[in-house]
């Protein structure tokens, strides 16, 4: 089958792309697209490295082909911060060194957003249960969790 | 992944038609399907892709308490859907004990369904497997198999059904909606999934070519909606599959269970409903001897396929467990951690 022509929303801005049917996602947009900031873990959807929105939605690039991004909005990292500013999670993950060799830390972040999106003021039960599709096989699980619930009261008060 | 051809049909007439040539395969959001194609486990030449199909993804609640639920809407909508939850709590619970935030975004219900076990012989295309490759023989029997079914299995397969979903689904009578070139057809989820027997690789009712188009949950199952649970045991103590699970619901009235429902995950190659378990309840005072009796009955039929005879007793106090929290009453909003195990039940011992 011929490649086929894509035509989709990438961080807000309009793509397009020639893909092979067979291609997930997250190998178009690494190597098709050169939007390397999306990991490939286990690229069978159990350690959420890939995580990206698709139409607002939190998933797996891993699970997804790239064919089915034809009309829809997909979100990565790159488009995480705005500009030169980082966003509160970006941010106090720095702050925190709430990451080790870094891997997964796209992926959390990007998870950690769509998490507090729905709850702005979650337990660290729901944290915990909201990040269980990111493993980080450094195991820094702690100081993750602590970044996200700090993030989370930091936005709160700027809310409020 | 092997080469195929894609394919996104506008119509589920269109899709039908494609779908029924040998070969192909119905694409939902294929957080199972590409799965299996990465791991080589299979190898279809013509994707279907669902995606363009109009009105699959519509969850409609019934004037008479009853829902239909679309193929293609995903786990985790049908979940934080506040009206659905508070009709059918077990079915939300079920849901939301699955796999991962990023997978129930994507996850569809009529994929649920259809979900491959997860039997690592299965997945491992150097072994034997009746269902991969029929003749093939079961490196299951002789293997690792202590997550492997107490019910239902054949010396062909021993294989479980991995959903969660399916479980209250089974307790609570849904009815699944088919579309094939013959025209539409319903059949009873109960009766959906096939146990094993000669033919292992055929999993379901469906014939070349049918789509799941919608689930239906009958206005009766929403009687249950005050003493409804969902109760997984894993390995750990969240995503993860079960190692068995079980859903209830009760009908209580004047103090005694006018009606009761169980089924069993984990167990089988199908949800499991107890019936038998049913009938005993029915009339019984909704306590502890009450649901251990019931538990017994669930599983009086049962064998250990291999090294796992422990999940035989294991189901039994899930599903007492299950019945116990069911009679305590649905919580006001579902808990942090979805069908713990770990959740304690006020003045019951914590075993038996």
């Amino acid at each position: 089958m011929a490649r086929i022509h894509v035509t989709t929303t990438i961080n807000g801005e309009p793509m397009e792309f020639l893909c092979e049917p067979q291609q997930s996602l997250l190998d178009a947009l690494r190597n098709n697209l050169g939007l390397t900031g999306t990991k490939e873990g286990c690229g069978t959807g159990d350690c959420g490295a890939c995580s990206i929105t698709f139409d607002g939605r939190l998933t797996c690039s891993c699970l997804v082909l790239a064919v089915e991004a034809e009309g829809h909005e997909i979100g990565t990292i790159e488009g995480m911060a705005q500009g030169e500013t980082l966003h509160p999670l970006q941010r106090k993950f720095l702050e925190m060194a709430a990451l080790q060799c870094g891997i997964c830390t796209p992926g959390v972040l990007i998870a950690a957003r769509a998490l507090l999106e729905k709850n702005p003021d979650p337990t660290e039960t729901e944290v915990r249960f909201g990040l269980a599709g990111n493993l980080c096989r450094c195991t820094g699980y702690d100081k993750i969790v602590r970044a996200v619930m700090e993030t989370a009261a930091e936005m709160r008060e700027t809310a409020s | 992944m092997n080469r195929f051809d894609y394919l996104r049909p506008a119509s589920i007439a269109e899709a039908i038609a494609a779908a029924a040539q040998p070969g192909s395969a119905y694409l939902a959001s294929g957080t199972n399907l590409l799965d299996l194609m990465k791991g080589d486990v299979v190898r279809p030449a013509r994707l279907v892709d669902l995606g363009g199909l109009p009105g699959l993804d519509r969850i409609e609640l019934l004037p008479d308490g009853g829902a239909r639920i679309g193929a293609r809407v995903r786990n985790a909508d049908l979940a934080y859907h506040p009206e659905f939850s508070r009709r059918f709590p077990a079915v939300a619970e079920a849901l939301l004990s699955g796999a991962s935030a990023q997978l129930r975004n994507a996850a569809t219900v009529g994929g649920n369904l259809l979900q491959r076990t997860r039997c690592a012989y299965f997945y491992d295309p150097a072994s034997a497997c009746n269902k991969r490759a029929p003749g093939a023989g079961c490196d299951a029997r002789g293997g690792e198999n202590r997550l492997h079914a107490v019910l239902g299995w054949s010396e062909r397969c021993i294989a479980t059904h991995p959903s969660d979903f399916c479980v209250p689904l089974a307790a609570l009578g849904a009815v699944v909606e088919i579309e094939g070139q013959a025209g539409r057809r319903e059949v009873p989820l109960e009766e959906f999934h096939l146990l094993p027997g000669e033919t292992p690789e055929r999993e379901s009712v469906l014939a070349p070519g049918e789509l799941v188009v919608a689930l239906r949950l009958p206005a009766e199952a929403a009687r249950f909606a005050a003493h409804a649970r969902y109760v997984k045991l894993r390995e750990r103590t969240s995503y993860a599959f079960a190692v068995v699970s079980a859903a209830a619901g009760l009908r209580i009235e004047q103090g005694v269970i006018a009606e009761a429902r169980l089924a069993l995950g984990g167990v089988a190659a199908k949800p499991w409903r107890a019936r038998a378990a049913e009938a005993a309840l029915a009339g019984a005072r909704p306590d502890a001897a009450s649901f251990r009796r019931a538990a017994e009955a669930a599983l009086a039929e049962a064998t250990p396929s291999g090294d796992n005879e422990f999940k035989i007793e294991l189901a039994r106090r899930i599903a007492a467990r299950a019945l116990a929290l069911a009679a305590i009453g649905t919580p006001e909003r579902l808990p942090a951690l979805p069908a713990s195990p770990f959740a304690p039940v006020p003045g019951a011992p914590l075993h038996g």
